[in-house]
């Protein structure tokens, strides 16, 4: 019984950042809350790490610089969920929801 | 292609399981109703993602996966969520960027995407010039990455004190309109 070694081939984890960069970005549009669009960003974040960490092993001449850049990926992912989250409960203190279709008060 | 039943062969199985688990992950964590078993599908997800960097040669990055996304923000999610009260239910409804056309979006994303990188002649560096153990990363962050590993701690710097800030100033002011 044979099976493909699919974990020693770039294309499955390039396709793999691709599926998951594309569900984010569906989750981005579709969703209705605040906290589903971050949730959704972080998919397109670790989609982009993926992506990052497969050319580091297969291909850069330097296999430190992919890891350090999906290190870096990962603080910034960090920061910006923090700053995120407390922005969202601000926004609930104020309008006690945190549908995005609520926060109209600059609408013409 | 390789035999099943070698350390290889079960490799490739363990393999196909985590990619499994990522994408399960991922479609549970955008396709729910409810946001807390959203935040449980995307460490799910990153769980699997964790998986997919040991595979590819980097444990340490892996150990950071886990203990970052899993165990940091996948928490402050919750606890987001948790003092939030987001209203269930309405998955979508009246927007018309919902529904069809956000399904569109992502599979014309994805097919682009997944094209491009199946279409591209991707050509191996001719030689490396070191193992990309955890040494090595050691020695990166501390000389040729040094700068930026000191703007990156300021940035988290900003970011706690920018959190505490945005959070303390509305609750100061419900305290005193109450």
């Amino acid at each position: 019984m044979m099976i493909p070694a699919l974990q020693n081939s770039l294309s499955t984890y390039l396709i793999l950042g691709a599926l998951l960069f594309a569900f984010g970005f569906y989750g981005l549009v579709q969703r209705r809350t605040l906290i589903g669009m971050l949730i959704s960003a972080e998919l397109v974040l670790s989609g982009a790490s993926i992506n990052f960490m497969a050319f580091n092993r297969f291909l850069a001449p330097d296999p430190t610089v992919g890891q350090i850049f999906t290190l870096f990926i990962m603080g910034i992912a960090a920061a910006e969920a923090a700053i995120a989250l407390s922005i969202v409960i601000a926004v609930y203190r104020n309008y006690r929801s945190i549908d995005a279709e609520d926060l109209v008060d600059m609408k013409g | 292609m390789v035999p099943l039943f070698t350390a290889e062969g079960l490799t490739s199985v363990v393999f196909m399981a985590m990619i499994g688990v990522t994408v399960v992950g991922a479609i549970i964590a955008t396709n729910t109703e409810r946001l807390i078993r959203a935040v449980a599908g995307l460490a799910i997800c990153f769980i699997g993602v964790a998986a997919l960097y040991y595979f590819l040669q980097s444990p340490f990055v892996a150990v950071m996966e886990m203990l970052i996304y899993v165990g940091a923000v996948c928490v402050t999610i919750v606890f987001a969520v948790m003092l939030a009260d987001p209203e269930e239910g309405q998955h979508g409804k009246g927007n018309i960027l919902a529904g069809p056309f956000s399904i569109g979006l992502g599979v014309i994303l994805f097919w682009g995407l997944a094209a491009l990188a199946l279409k591209t002649e991707w050509t191996p560096a001719a030689s490396v010039i070191n193992n990309g153990s955890v040494v090595e990363i050691g020695k990166s962050l501390l000389t040729t990455y040094s700068m930026v590993f000191e703007l990156i701690s300021l940035v988290l710097l900003v970011a706690i004190i920018g959190s505490l800030v945005l959070a303390r100033a509305g609750r100061t002011r419900t305290e005193t309109e109450s």
